[in-house]
């Protein structure tokens, strides 16, 4: 029965730096530009015919300086002006429509792939989100998305464009006059050597560079989230020297980056102006011997100096693209990962609550032992079971065992008889719903943060919610409703948070209720009105309660006691009370020794 | 219940945005980066410039230099197409009438020359000062955060950790921008335009002008630029803003999102923040499809008059070949940088907003400041006295109308009452989170206003239920409450509390990783190892304001009993709802509305008929 379900080990990566795999992660992009096929056709090749308009011009002074100037052949003056005109229009027009197709392309490009990351990163599962921060994952989202946009959108085509231009120039200086062809030809080799070895040097250390701003972005995060804990025990100092300490590892990479380019860039500067020496020194002796004309000269020369910019440029479109390929890397790190937790092809209809532990076990990915083994429940549909265990026990792993935030390793667990990794997710998590122990709102307003679980609940559902969780402060609230709270809003207390947390896993009227300690922060009057509103809400829902006080307990039929990871007592209170030492030890009211 | 009396600026908010974000993002008090008035965007000029030149005045010497290296280096680019101008006017016509090539030899070794001197003051330069780009850098990232750690929790609350992490990460990281490749490209343009004017000027003076008369059309099309891009520039931040919000915290909340199924709603409303920001991208990258190939045409035009009209000079022999040819060469470097001006301008428009920002954040004075000479205290005791102790949080709204206590050193102090009746105000007035708005607080009869951070934080700690814990091992988190001590210490304080035991379980003890925030621990662990690095701190006064909530009895039980005897002789204020924690105090305090209704021990204020025992009666109850 459960071998269809054989437990594969989640393959989730530690965010680890990984060896830069050069091109291949950049390649692998390439269906995000085909729905722009036509686009990158018109980018490429009004940008092939540039270079060819802009590669004329020199062609046509060259006609203007040998006849109307040099053999004073006036009438020929008008139509070369013209001609020259008529091209340098075209270069304009055919400038603006590549980058008009650019546009496009890249936006969109950048904004595809910005969102199935976010798609993908949704889909991951728990043990995915505890090991990455969210720095690391937003510094991928933004920065690392507009370097991949700048380098499929600029770098490539320069850099496709560059290299075609020098070989077309080159081939053009050839013909013009071959034995000065031939020097630029020469001057070609070192370029390239060098090129490669700078690649694979940037490489390494963009990579170092984006994976250190990470890691600020993260201790930026923490001393923000933070704050008030370092503030509490004075510990600015202490902050600020790790801090410090990052930041300047930061620094010395940057800079090592910096004098690597800086050698690059003036070295890839200095070619072409050496060449020119050579060809005007030759050129020059050529001419004196009239082997060439003084027209064909200065077309060379300054066909010549129309690569300088290619070749100088080089540099930043190299560069470019290494940091676009370790940008790719880091994007397929996310794209590479798949959620070990699929949805099953069944549907759950008209859900009755009838849930069941059967030999259960789980087991953290990076641990050797188990947290919880052979856990058996059975929970007919309306029962409440209350969980009792001592803190770090495994209450809240085992509440995030049913809708499938992680899945068991040992064992199954079913609702109404479907083993719930059968069931599709959607309708799962619709039939399941829980407040946790530590309420995460969202920055929106209340209304959104409670119908997470139903949109489409009307004014009177969120009023009842809001009234079982006792929860009405947020009618009196600035904005009532509609105030945003969370991070960027209105900061409420942890009773309040508490409160509103409870009142949105109510309001999605699941057939089973996950209650993990919500009740803890609220005052013992407050505490007294909600479980007397839960009782309702609890009678014809399954429900699993989490429980540090008798008092909550008292909201269940029955008790289960977890103890060394597993159930070691099912009863009513009253029972286990009676029988069981730890449980009385757990729930006691008085301290053992007066009782003992 | 818990409200807070102001009329909501509700209108105004809603109509600045667009119909389909309002509806769940909600509202709230406007964003304080964004209702700036006139003056204040003055200030803040005057401000972001002044900082800019703070920056930067420590290294002055440096940037002159870096200037004339600049200089240096564009004048060897700018004189190669001069010198090949003399090789084909003076270096050819020599050897064509057999009087040797001496000239062109002097001339080539110039070329030479200048082709070398150029290259090595770029690598200077570009060494340089991007050396000191990230040396600004650095200095300016330790500056902010350092600010930020000043300030009081009131200003965090208010300006949101969000703002925080993007002052110091997206807004540095444009000033970064600005200074790797907006610098350089900058002086390069501006020397070279300046540069090959005045050699356009010299080289002759009518086809000079006839390429400068391309300025006019220039100026008319930088300036419809500029104010375009302005316009478009601030659509981007503002959409990318709400990307990165969105991002962040559908990653943060994962489990809820998952749990209710919230992905499609989240995919919708990040396609909506995402294609926005995509739509404004866009309109940025079109508006400068449009710019270069304008500035670009006007080029071009310029150099097809020059062409014509330069080749007819020739023709009647006004201008020789070599000027005419160093002419064209000389005009495509002039329009080059233009587009480089632009790009700049780009860079700067978001450098000085991210530095107006900066510059906002730091000059924010803490509202809780350290006093400027600091009193001498004794040794502490933990005698704690407040005077007619008034707080407000909105002006007149009193929280405390007039707090009156003492609490001798050694007591442990219960607070009681039901939520939103000035607890965990109090709890912050004794921390110094903030200050009071009328009234005295004194520790061993020192106002705490006159103590140094250093001497306060030493002697008053609180712990809360928001107990983060930072990125590293469970040690260092426990150390966190003193940064010196011994893993012996370390061990002590965990075992102290009861935490050693479910410490010495995990796969590597002491020394796990609590991932991100902890998760690697449960709710209850997490509070184990705050209250562990509290007891390491060993504070003269310790706060708890519901600091036990997730813990189970018997290890909360724990706690009280290490108050009672490892901190015996130690100042507590205990904040619970549990009156099994409030029990074990010496005194309690019954507070509503700010005001203290009842006090005394927890025996007598059974045996009296008030609000505690009615409480205690409630408690006993729910223990059934
Ligand atoms: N993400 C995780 N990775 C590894 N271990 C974990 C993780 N989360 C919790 N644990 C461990 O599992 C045990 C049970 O935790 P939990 O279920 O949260 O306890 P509680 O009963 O207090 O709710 C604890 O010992 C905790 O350290
Ligand atoms: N940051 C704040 N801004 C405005 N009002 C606040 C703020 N914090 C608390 N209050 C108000 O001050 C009162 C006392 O709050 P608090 O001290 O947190 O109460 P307790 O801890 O007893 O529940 C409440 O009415 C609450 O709404
Ligand atoms: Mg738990
Ligand atoms: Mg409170």
């Amino acid at each position: 029965m459960p071998s269809e379900h054989a437990v594969t080990a989640p393959s989730i990566a530690a965010p680890t730096t990984r060896v830069p795999e050069r091109s291949r992660n950049l390649w692998r992009l390439r269906p995000y530009l085909k729905p722009h096929r036509w686009r990158l056709a018109v980018m490429f090749s009004t940008a092939m015919l540039g270079v060819g308009v802009s590669l004329t011009v020199p062609l046509v002074t060259r006609s203007i300086i040998d006849g109307p100037v040099t053999r004073h052949e006036l009438s020929m003056l008008v139509p070369l002006a013209l001609l020259a005109l008529g091209l340098s229009i075209a270069e304009v027009i055919l400038v603006w429509m590549r980058r008009w197709a650019q546009s496009r392309t890249v936006s969109d490009l950048e904004a595809t792939l910005r969102h199935d990351l976010y798609v993908r990163l949704q889909s991951l599962p728990m043990e995915f989100h505890t090991r990455w921060q969210s720095g690391q994952l937003l510094s991928r989202v933004t920065t690392d998305l507009s370097t991949i946009r700048r380098f499929m959108g600029f770098g490539l085509l320069f850099l496709v464009m560059n290299i075609l231009q020098l070989i077309v120039v080159t081939i053009l200086l050839l013909q013009l006059y071959w034995p000065l062809g031939l020097v630029v030809l020469v001057a070609a080799v070192p370029v390239v050597m060098v090129s490669l070895k700078f690649e694979k040097k940037y490489l390494r250390i963009s990579r170092k560079v984006q994976d250190q701003q990470g890691d600020l972005a993260t201790r930026i995060e923490e001393s923000a989230l933070g704050f008030r804990v370092i503030k509490a025990f004075g510990r600015r100092p202490h902050v600020q020297r790790q801090f410090d300490d990052e930041a300047t590892t930061l620094y010395d990479t940057e800079v090592e980056k910096v004098r690597l380019a800086s050698r690059f860039w003036s070295f890839l500067g200095v070619i072409p102006n050496l060449t020119l020496v050579i060809v005007l020194l030759l050129g020059a002796l050529a001419a004196g011997r009239q082997a060439i004309t003084l027209g064909t000269l200065v077309a060379f020369i300054t066909l010549m100096l129309s690569l300088v910019w290619p070749v100088t440029s080089l540099g930043a479109i190299l560069a470019m693209a290494q940091e676009s390929m370790t940008a790719a890397d880091r994007i397929s790190e996310i794209l590479d990962t798949y959620s070990v937790i699929k949805s099953g092809p069944e549907e759950l209809t008209n859900a009755r609550g009838h849930l069941r532990f059967e030999h259960v076990g789980f087991r953290f990915s990076d641990d050797s032992t188990e947290v919880l083994h052979d856990i058996n429940l059975d929970l007919t549909p309306g029962t409440t079971l209350a969980l009792v265990g001592a803190t770090g026990s495994g209450k809240t792993t085992l509440t995030a065992l049913v809708p499938r935030l992680y899945d068991v390793t040992a064992g199954r667990i079913t609702i109404d008889g479907h083993d719930i990794r059968d069931l599709s997710l959607v309708s799962l998590r619709s039939a399941v719903a829980s407040a946790f122990d530590d309420p995460t709102l969202f920055s929106m307003s209340v209304r959104e943060n409670l119908t997470l679980g139903r949109p489409d609940a009307s004014d009177a559902d969120v009023q009842q919610a809001l009234e079982v969780a006792q929860a009405q402060f947020a009618n009196d609230l600035p904005w009532g409703l509609e105030t945003r709270v969370g991070e960027q809003g209105m900061s409420l207390s942890g009773g309040q948070r508490q409160r509103l947390a409870l009142a949105r896993a109510v309001l999605a009227r699941p057939a089973v209720l996950v209650l993990d300690d919500t009740l803890s922060a609220l005052d013992v009057h407050t505490e007294a009105l909600v479980e007397e509103a839960l009782q309702n809400v609890l009678a014809d829902t399954t429900g699993i309660v989490v429980a540090h006080r008798a008092s909550t307990v008292m909201l269940a039929d029955k008790v289960a006691l977890l103890q060394d990871g597993t159930i070691t007592h099912v009863g009513t209170h009253q029972e286990l009370l009676a029988t069981v030492p730890e449980y009385r030890h757990l729930l006691a009211a008085e301290e053992e020794e007066v009782h003992a | 219940m818990t409200t807070t009396q102001q009329t909501p600026p509700a209108a105004k908010e809603r109509e600045q945005k667009p119909p389909e974000e309002q509806s769940w993002r909600g509202l709230f008090e406007e964003d304080p980066d964004r209702e700036i008035s006139r003056a204040t965007t003055i200030r803040l000029k005057e401000d972001s410039r002044k900082l800019l030149g703070e920056l930067l005045r420590p290294y002055r010497k440096l940037i002159w230099l870096l200037v004339a290296i600049v200089i240096v280096e564009n004048g060897a680019r700018l004189a190669v197409p001069y010198l090949v101008h003399l090789g084909i006017d003076n270096g050819i016509p020599p050897i064509l009438a057999g009087k040797g090539s001496q000239q062109l030899i002097t001339i080539v070794i110039a070329v030479f020359a200048a082709a070398l001197l150029q290259a090595w003051a770029r690598q200077i330069f570009l060494m340089r000062s991007g050396r000191l780009g990230q040396t600004i850098l650095l200095g300016l990232r330790k500056r902010v955060f350092d600010h930020f750690q000043r300030l009081s929790p009131a200003f965090h609350d208010r300006f949101t950790s969000g703002r925080v992490i993007s002052r110091l990460t997206s807004d540095v990281q444009v000033i970064d921008e600005m200074l790797a490749s907006g610098f350089d490209s900058l002086v390069t343009a501006v020397l070279t335009l300046v540069g090959t004017s005045i050699i356009l000027l010299t080289l002759d003076v009518k086809l000079g002008l006839l390429a400068l008369l391309s300025f006019p059309a220039l100026l008319v099309l930088t300036a419809w630029f500029r104010k375009r891009s302005a316009v478009v520039y601030r659509q981007t931040r503002e959409a990318v803003v709400l990307v990165i919000v969105h991002f962040v915290e559908s990653m943060t909340g994962i489990r809820a999102v998952q749990a209710f199924r919230r992905e499609p709603r989240n995919e919708e409303i990040f396609h909506g923040v995402n294609d926005r920001y995509r739509k404004a991208n866009l309109e940025s990258f079109r508006l400068n499809a449009v710019f270069m190939p304008a500035i670009k045409g006007v080029g071009n035009i310029t150099i097809v008059a020059i062409l014509a009209y330069g080749g007819y000079q020739a023709y009647h022999g006004h201008v020789t070949v070599g000027v005419l040819t160093a002419f064209l060469l000389y005009l495509r470097q002039f329009f080059e940088p233009l587009q480089d001006i632009t790009q700049f301008y780009n860079t700067f428009l978001s450098a000085s907003a991210a530095l107006e920002k900066l510059s906002g954040v730091l000059n924010e004075t803490p509202d809780v400041p350290e006093p400027i000479e600091p009193a001498k205290p004794r040794k502490a005791r933990g005698h704690l006295e407040l005077r007619n102790v008034r707080f407000e949080y909105v002006d007149g709204v009193p929280v405390l109308p007039g707090l009156q206590l003492d609490v001798p050193a050694g007591q442990t102090l219960a607070l009681v009452g039901t939520t939103g009746a000035g607890k965990t105000t109090i709890a912050k007035l004794v921390a110094r989170f903030y200050d009071p708005t009328g009234g005295h607080l004194l520790l061993d009869g020192v106002d705490l206003r006159d103590l140094s951070e250093d001497d306060l934080r030493e002697r008053v700690v609180m712990v809360t239920q928001e107990n983060f814990l930072f990125t590293g091992s469970v040690a260092d988190n426990i150390r966190f409450g003193k940064p010196d001590a011994t893993m012996e210490e370390v061990v002590e304080a965990a075992k102290v509390i009861g935490a050693h035991d479910f410490i010495s379980a995990l796969p590597n003890g002491y020394e796990t990783a609590v991932e991100k925030r902890g998760s690697r621990l449960s709710a209850g662990q997490r509070q184990l190892v705050a209250f562990a690095r509290a007891f390491l701190a060993d504070p003269a006064v310790l706060i708890l304001d519901e600091a036990t909530s997730s813990l189970d009895i018997p290890s909360e039980r724990l706690i009280q009993r290490a108050l009672k005897t490892i901190l015996a002789d130690r100042t507590a204020i205990v904040i619970a709802h549990r009156l099994s924690t409030v029990e074990t105090a010496d005194r309690v305090l019954v507070l509503e509305h700010g005001r203290i209704i009842e006090d005394g021990s927890p025996d007598d204020l059974i045996t009296h008929d008030g609000h505690y025992a009615g409480l205690h009666q409630a408690w006993e109850d729910s223990l059934a």
